[in-house]
């Protein structure tokens, strides 16, 4: 017979790329986008490094351990209640470092930049910039300006990349996930992609919302803390949201993920203006939530060091691994419904970061 | 949240699931046919198929917009899109549906000004807004969306708009129902009334369903209760040998209907002679399209429409799941060519469509283990 760890290492079909052109989906940080990466960038820059596709990659050099990662952000408007562009090009690098275990220690950054734009608005990024990047205590190390014509960049897109160090004491993967594992959620879903989509004015709609970009890494030092060996896996639930994140868990482990539908924290105007548009929470973007999968026997320490931590209060399990049903994720409600909870098609909400 | 979350009671739920079992004879198979997209979503999202007892089958009918449009109409909005300085806008729901040369979606990608609205007024604003260019709002819907196109184009009026018109699509929900019952494949035995056309034209215009064809129809809501209640309100009327029309949705149906909506449909649109539905072929008086009076703001009228008629795709079933002939894994291409990510026929785009409902929470779980393909 078969180990599960032989079962799941069957390789996956291969991805090939056929759309004949990229739409905007293939940014949304769901299905298209998975295709787009794994069939066309993958096949033509693939590594060994890269081959694990997680949101940062590890380089040992001369025996410290680095994570490195890089992101960019398109999000329109560039101002939003509870944060801007700077602010999250800040945490959406440093988060990616922390979900990937990793002290974030530096960044650098590339403000392509369009004609036109009112240098009072640069600089109000450039202080987002500084106040989140030490708020997160990371530093600023270089970058690189362009200008482009009017018309051409929306105002201003901001490339980052981001090094830290990676912390010994856990090492994380998909392939350590195991039935049991129980699924911390860090807080409320939702809120950053509803907060854009009522910024943008574009429907009827008002609610009193914010962006939850911040850094998560006191939350994930707090777990390293405490449960450092029982933690297997984190994300944090950005484009696709927690559906997405947690489809590809599923896919990269082999294992079903079963979520409790009532467990999962959902703020009365996300929900409300979900409804509305026919759009699911689960599919929704966030800027300061993470995913973490824990160990059964160290869960409850994991969770209560994350509610510790000022703005955990809200931290939930919210569902579990299990064996079956493979390479899936379903919801169960108490009333004895139960759903599969898809990855992201299409891209409801373009330019969310 | 208000309105929501009494309806998702689980002791409440339970309770009508019972009373279903308790009132479904079990020497007796029933047909019901929820004619809404909206209840189709419903009864898979909430997992609904799985509380019903086996011999209370439901049957998926033909209201779901995009459904029912046939692609030679999706091939003549996109002609337009096509055309310098036009900006086309649509529901969301639009953008992914299959067209010959490829969806709106894919149109945009290749450069047409394909713009995504929440509300026909939307369009409006984008009319206003790019006075050098002309705005198509691609108007869909049942009755339950022509109030607001109509009110678009009464706005339009009011503004003395030049460069906007709607490309209308809009239909009628009783001729479909009509054609339902006279088709000879269809043997059912009672409908879930649609939800939402019900608020614009109240139950009144169901009444031949019971009278004249002798078959129950309840008005029903969409949350998981809504939909439960009104199935044990059909089982006894069954079972008591009764066919009314009764409305469950009273919390937000009127019995008469919504009746300045009905006004403003009165002004501003007349019934076309006849219109094809996908599956369903040609209808008569079963669509909407502008008056002359505002023929300024017809995209038929302002533009040379061509006017396509495609057949679908040999091997797509469509029109025989839109009927409910078929179950959607019955279809030869359901899940292998037509997926909702790469939808051959509209069933698979909306998410009110029969197949792409089955697809997400039915066909997902029982392949649950095999690799899935991307």
């Amino acid at each position: 017979m078969k180990t599960l760890e032989e079962e799941v290492s069957v390789a996956l079909p291969r991805v090939r790329f056929k759309d004949a052109r990229i739409e905007m989906a293939h940014g949304a940080g769901g299905k298209a986008s998975r295709r787009l990466i794994e069939g066309l960038i993958v096949p033509l820059l693939g590594s060994p490094l890269l081959a694990p596709l997680a949101d940062a990659a590890y380089l040992d050099v001369d025996g410290a351990r680095i994570a490195m990662t890089a992101d960019s952000f398109v999000v329109r408007p560039l101002r939003f209640p509870g944060g801007s562009i700077g602010e999250l090009a800040v945490n959406g690098t440093v988060n990616d470092l922390a979900v990937s275990v990793a002290k974030p220690l530096a960044l650098l950054l590339t403000f392509v930049i369009e004609e036109g734009i009112a240098t009072e608005t640069l600089e109000a990024e450039l202080q987002a910039i500084a106040d989140a990047a030490q708020r997160a205590g990371v530093q600023v190390v270089g970058g690189d300006t362009k200008v482009v014509e009017h018309g051409k960049a929306d105002g201003l897109y901001i490339t980052t990349a981001g090094v830290g160090r990676a912390d010994p004491r856990a090492r994380l993967s998909a392939q350590s996930v195991r039935p049991g594992d129980q699924v911390i959620l860090s807080g409320p879903i939702g809120d950053h992609g509803i907060t854009i989509l009522l910024a943008r004015g574009e429907i009827d709609l008002e609610a009193d919302l914010r962006s939850d970009t911040r850094s998560v890494y006191p939350f994930v030092e707090a777990i390293l803390d405490v449960a450092a060996p029982g933690l297997r896996w984190m994300r944090d639930p950005t484009r696709g949201g927690v559906a997405t994140a947690l489809n590809e868990l599923a896919r990269d482990s082999g294992l079903g993920i079963v979520l409790q539908e009532e467990e999962i924290p959902v703020r009365e105007a996300v929900r409300g203006a979900c409804e509305l548009l026919g759009l699911d929470p689960l599919h929704i973007a966030n800027e300061g939530q993470f995913l973490a999968v824990v160990a059964p026997k160290l869960a409850d320490e994991a969770l209560a060091a994350v509610r510790a931590v000022p703005g955990g209060g809200e931290a939930v399990i919210i569902g579990e691994v299990r064996e079956q049903p493979r390479r899936t994720v379903l919801a169960t409600a108490s009333y004895g419904g139960t759903r599969v909870v898809d990855m992201l098609v299409g891209d409801p909400l373009p330019r969310i970061c | 949240m208000k309105y929501v979350d009494e309806f998702r009671d689980p002791k409440l739920i339970r309770q009508a699931a019972d009373e279903i079992r308790r009132l479904a004879r079990p020497e007796r198979h029933y047909r019901i046919m929820e004619v809404c997209g909206g209840h189709t979503h419903a009864i898979y999202r909430f997992g609904l198929e799985g509380l019903l007892p086996e011999n209370v089958e439901l049957i998926h009918g033909p209201g779901c917009p995009v459904c029912v449009l046939p692609m030679g109409r999706t091939d003549d909005g996109l002609t337009l899109a096509e055309l310098p300085g036009v900006v086309f806008t649509a529901f969301g729901d639009v953008m992914r549906v299959p067209g010959t040369k490829g969806s709106p979606l894919e149109h945009k990608a290749r450069g047409a000004e394909i713009r995504m609205v929440y509300s026909p007024l939307d369009a409006i604003k984008l009319a206003q807004a790019n006075p050098g260019k002309h705005v198509v709002f691609f108007a869909i819907g049942f009755e339950t969306t022509a109030p607001s196109t109509a009110l678009t184009i009464l706005k339009a009026r009011e503004l003395g708009l030049d460069n906007f018109s709607v490309f209308c699509n809009h239909v009628t929900i009783i001729p479909a129902i009509r054609a339902i019952l006279d088709s000879p494949d269809m043997r059912l035995d009672a409908f879930v009334g649609p939800g939402h056309v019900s608020t614009v034209i109240g139950c009144r215009p169901y009444e031949f369903i019971a009278q004249d064809y002798g078959k129950p129809i309840v008005v029903s809501g969409f949350e998981p209760l809504d939909i439960l209640q009104s199935i044990v309100m059909i089982l006894r009327q069954l079972a008591e040998g009764r066919s009314e029309v009764e409305n469950q949705y009273a919390r937000v149906v009127p019995w008469e209907g919504n009746l300045p909506a009905l006004r403003v449909l009165e002004e501003v649109f007349e019934l076309r002679p006849y219109f094809e539905w996908r599956g369903l072929g040609f209808i008569s008086q079963s669509a909407l399209k502008l008056r002359d009076e505002f023929a300024k703001w017809d995209s038929e009228r302002r533009f040379d429409v061509p006017g396509i008629r495609v057949t679908d795709p040999k091997a797509a079933q469509c029109g025989e799941v839109l009927k409910g002939v078929l179950k959607p894994p019955q279809c030869k291409l359901f899940g292998t060519e037509c997926t909702p990510e790469r939808p051959v026929g509209a069933l698979m785009v909306s998410s009110e469509g029969a197949c792409a409902a089955y697809y997400n929470y039915v066909h997902r779980m029982a392949m649950a283990g095999a690799a899935e393909s991307l």
